[in-house]
């Protein structure tokens, strides 16, 4: 048995027969070749997963591909518009707000998300917004330097 | 201006933050086949059988391995690096560990079986399906249960499941000096199991390519060439230049990714066996499960103090819980990386440590950020400030008349201690002095007088650690004296293209730690070249000549020593060319911003010219070979010794337990800094490690071996909400033995801090009766011991 869903990520619409177990994470990395979302924990703990599904930041190893039907996601790939990064993408690497990288797609699409929601963040509303993330590399500090940074340049 | 000592912003950061990062999951290979594994629910049991058929007539299966099929086609045990003898001078008991467990399993998690399906989702499944018929044994699981009469054991050949006991320093001295103190502080603790917990999980792909007889290994590893040497040379028996070991980008080590393991060799030899490739990558109850674990330690201490308050000696008593094998590093940590350490930055004139090893039923111990120094720098700073507590002495002004003088290591010679090691330079009143500068010692104090005076429930702590780490391992000979079986040297090939562009190959991987910024602005200095213009290579033995790998916060000092090493050779054939096109007199030639130039001349050529006349020699020096590339291998002449002073304020809510770290206060020398933004991550990231072990997490085993920490709802990481921001600073001391000056600051954090934060905590709650708390001080336990107390 098979489910027919049809997404749009990052701009681009794909239909696809999926099995209904699958789940979206692996859709996008298996299915779309998009590995820049990341796999950490499977239980919706480490945030390595995070994308954007139809506005809101999601860890999207917990939810089907099937649910995502009729969604517009976007993954991290996505993120710069036309060549040019993202403040956020431009706001880490300017801060050091990433070691190993492996967390950093999650992490910046959860602060995409705060940044959405509130433009002028103060450190402990970033810190308490991003509390969904693990980190294991930065100690954070430098991370909610880059969310104000991109608060900032925005 | 040299690009040496800039935060020149990382290169490698492009793919990271735009999802290009090439992880080891991210690869699959056509016609890939994946892999699950069957492992052992229990902690301690016989196999008495181990039952495939079904499990390999489900769907989509290629086929089911077990310990019996390894044995039969003659795949080894998995290796240990390090050979420490008991006391006695008789040999390491050193038991088999099995790639797939044939007949005994001795953890949860040790793996049984191995099954191979089309998708990952048909692995799993069918690995359900594998039968194991156990004989429950009685497991072990608590260090000091290991060694007690009647205790279960592990391996026959092992009595008291101990391998190996140890002992440094001089006891007689020790004990002497302790008889006669004028206080004596004694703590017995657990320095407790924590679990690495990388954020990408381990990941291996194995394959077999028929054609060739070549084997390729991609792995999620910090040292790629080891675990070929081990794979090929211990396990497999396979020719070593027919494997290739890649290791991409590396999400995390944490020392978790050192140890060669099973999982590494199965996809490896699956894939010979199937001829397709084989993926496996770990879900998170696996790394739990599976990730070698860190610390472990129970330890009981003795601090003895004259009536000034000088120390006059430390005995410290120590078993170290191994788990159920020995890992690759695991006899090395509790001992050489641990017993040496425990002079700290103090003038005790008698040291004695005695550790024994013990397995127990639980996940294999290796190295794990700091590896040993976090434990002696625990044993050594609880002490101390408990001490000053006891005594009514300021706990920095204690440590301040105990340090070791000044000395730089080159107008004074290095710092004997009484634990082997000689440090290389250091300046420990210099950290402590701008520490306590920085956070505001005075008046801290006050506003905690003035807190306890009005008694209004403000729990204010200040706490301390003073420490000092080994990095830059290591010596190869001294190493090889102590028990390696291993080098500690590290490679690197540097290669001048023609159009002066530079290639290097290092044998030090970078998994977060920035190498491909740092080491190009050490070549862009060396040699004059932009940094744009340097790439570095790593983390693949089939390019890079060899490598040691990272670990121990020796990169820089050991791996960028062997880079300044053949950066030196292409100067020195570099100049010849300089000089010949030039027709000047070799000594005569300076070098400088990437040009030799002829001295009190305006004659001189660019760094490019000579790297294409090297290719290109129409006109070259007679005799000299064309090309332009060298490969060096440095072997340390000590290890490097870091330190640092850290101090932690903290507010303990007497109502609910709950610890908040108002603010933390580093200041690290590590000696010359190339990249000051990269070191400060990493003082952070170490910090943070280091605060998780003292307030946050644990790796929680009940009696029956079951590992009830095994997920993100009851292992507990710190947060983003539940931290500081950090100030950081430093004093520079150079390392007077590599040419950089360096000494490395990726476990500095992780040392310093765990004891800072306990102290802070017992100074808050000293005047409510509390005098210690075990790791992690979670609320509930905080809240218990206040309590108590009152």
């Amino acid at each position: 048995m098979s489910v027919a869903i049809k997404v749009t990520v990052n701009g681009q619409t794909h239909e696809h027969e999926v099995e209904p177990r699958q789940m979206l994470v692996s859709y996008l990395r298996e299915e779309l070749g998009l590995t820049g979302t990341h796999v950490g924990c499977d239980t919706s703990n480490c945030g390595a997963c995070t994308a954007i599904v139809d506005g809101q930041a999601v860890k999207v190893c917990t939810m089907l591909a099937a649910q995502a039907d009729g969604a517009e996601i976007t993954t991290i790939e996505g993120l710069a518009a036309n060549g040019a990064l993202h403040p956020l993408q431009e706001a880490f690497r300017e801060t050091h707000g990433l070691q190993c990288g492996f967390c950093t797609p999650g992490m910046i699409m959860a602060a995409w998300q705060l940044l959405e929601h509130n433009a002028t963040p103060s450190d402990a509303e970033v810190r308490h917004a991003l509390e969904g993330n693990f980190c294991r590399c930065t100690g954070y500090d430098n991370i909610i330097k880059a969310v104000q940074h991109a608060a900032e340049s925005a | 201006m040299g690009v040496i000592g800039q935060s020149v912003k990382r290169v490698e950061d492009q793919r990271f933050i735009t999802g290009k990062g090439r992880y080891t999951d991210d690869i699959t290979l056509p016609n890939s086949t994946f892999a699950a594994l069957v492992r052992s629910p229990h902690a301690h049991a016989a196999i008495n059988s181990v039952d495939t058929t079904a499990a390999a007539a489900a769907a989509g299966v290629v086929a089911v391995f077990t310990g019996a099929d390894l044995e039969a086609a003659g795949v080894g045990g998995l290796p240990c690096g390090w050979q420490v003898d008991f006391k006695s001078g008789d040999t390491m008991k050193e038991p088999a560990h099995p790639v797939l467990a044939a007949t005994k399993v001795r953890h949860v998690g040790d793996p049984v079986a191995i099954v191979i399906a089309e998708s990952r989702e048909q692995a799993a499944d069918a690995a359900e399906l594998v039968t194991v018929d156990y004989e429950v044994l009685d497991a072990v699981v608590a260090a000091t249960q290991a060694t007690a009469e009647g205790a279960p054991q592990l391996f026959d050949d092992v009595p008291n499941n101990t391998p190996f006991d140890w002992e440094l320093g001089d006891q007689a001295a020790t004990d002497a000096a302790l008889a006669s103190a004028a206080h004596v502080t004694t703590l017995e603790y657990d320095n407790q199991r924590l679990i690495p917990n990388a954020i990408e999980p381990r990941c291996a792909i194995g394959d077999y390519d028929g054609a060739r007889d070549h084997y390729t290994l991609y792995t999620s590893s910090q040292n790629p060439h080891v675990i070929r040497l081990l794979m090929t040379a211990f396990v497999l028996g396979l020719p070593e230049h027919k494997v290739r070991v890649v290791s991409p980008d590396v999400g995390g080590g944490f020392g978790s990714k050192i140890f060669h393991y099973a999982e590494e060799v199965l996809v490896t030899w699956c894939s010979r066996q199937l001829g397709r490739p084989v993926k496996w990558t770990a879900s998170r109850s696996e790394a739990f499960l599976t990730d070698a674990h860190g610390r472990d330690h129970h330890t009981k201490v003795d601090l003895g103090l004259d009536a000034d308050g000088n120390f006059v000696g430390l005995r410290v008593k120590t078993v170290a819980n191994l788990g159920a094998y020995l890992s690759t590093f695991a006899p090395c940590v509790p001992t050489y990386l641990y017993g040496t350490l425990l002079q700290g930055l103090y003038t005790t004139p008698a040291v004695h440590v005695d550790v024994t090893g013990v397995f127990t039923n639980t996940t294999p111990v290796d190295a794990l950020r700091g590896a040993g120094r976090p434990e002696a720098t625990y044993v050594l700073e609880r002490t101390v400030e408990q001490a000053a507590l006891e005594t009514g002495r300021d706990p920095a002004q204690l440590r301040s008349q105990n340090f070791i003088p000044p000395f730089d290591g080159v107008e004074q010679e290095g710092y004997q201690t009484q634990v082997a090691l000689q440090y290389d330079s250091g300046n420990y009143g210099a950290v402590l002095e701008k520490a306590l500068a920085a956070i505001g010692y005075d008046e801290l104090r006050a506003e905690q007088a003035q807190a306890r005076a009005a008694g209004n429930g403000r729990h204010i702590g200040i706490g301390f650690s003073t420490y000092i780490e080994a990095c830059g391992i290591a010596p190869s000979a001294v190493v090889g004296a102590l028990g390696a079986r291993a080098g500690l040297f590290e490679s690197a090939g540097v290669r001048v293209q023609p159009t002066g562009k530079v290639t290097v190959f290092t044998g030090s991987h970078s998994h977060g730690q920035g190498h491909e910024t740092t080491f190009a602005q050490v070549v862009a200095d060396g040699l004059g070249v932009g940094i744009e213009d340097v790439d570095i290579i790593h983390g693949d033995t089939e390019s890079v000549p060899f490598g040691m790998g990272t670990y121990g916060s020796r990169s820089l000092a050991v791996g960028g020593t062997a880079i300044v090493k053949s950066m030196d050779k292409i100067k020195e054939k570099g100049a010849k060319i300089a000089a010949h096109l030039l027709e000047a007199a070799e000594e005569d030639l300076e070098f400088a911003e990437g040009s030799w130039t002829v001295r009190g001349t305006d004659q001189s050529i660019a760094f490019g010219e000579v790297a294409l006349a090297a290719y290109v020699p129409h006109n070259f020096p007679e005799g000299l070979e064309p090309g332009l590339e060298f490969t060096s291998f440095y072997d340390p002449a000590n290890f490097t010794f870091p330190f640092g002073a850290h101090i932690a304020v903290v507010e303990v809510d007497a109502e609910t337990g709950v610890v908040a770290v108002r603010r933390y206060v580093a200041v690290d020398d590590v000696g010359n800094i190339v990249n000051p933004m990269i070191v400060e991550g990493q003082v952070h990231g170490g910090i943070t490690h280091g605060i998780g072990q003292a307030l946050f997490e644990e790796a929680v085993y009940d009696d029956s071996g079951q590992l009830i920490s095994g997920s993100y709802m009851d292992y507990v990481l710190p947060r983003a909400d539940d931290l500081p921001s950090f100030e950081t600073d430093h004093t520079v001391t150079p390392c007077p033995h590599n040419p950089l000056g360096v000494k490395g600051a990726g476990e500095t954090g992780t040392i310093g801090s765990p004891p800072a934060i306990v102290n802070a905590v017992i100074d808050a709650l000293w005047p409510l009766g509390v005098r210690d708390l075990a790791m992690p001080l979670t609320p509930q336990k905080v809240w218990q011991a206040i309590q108590q107390a009152s």
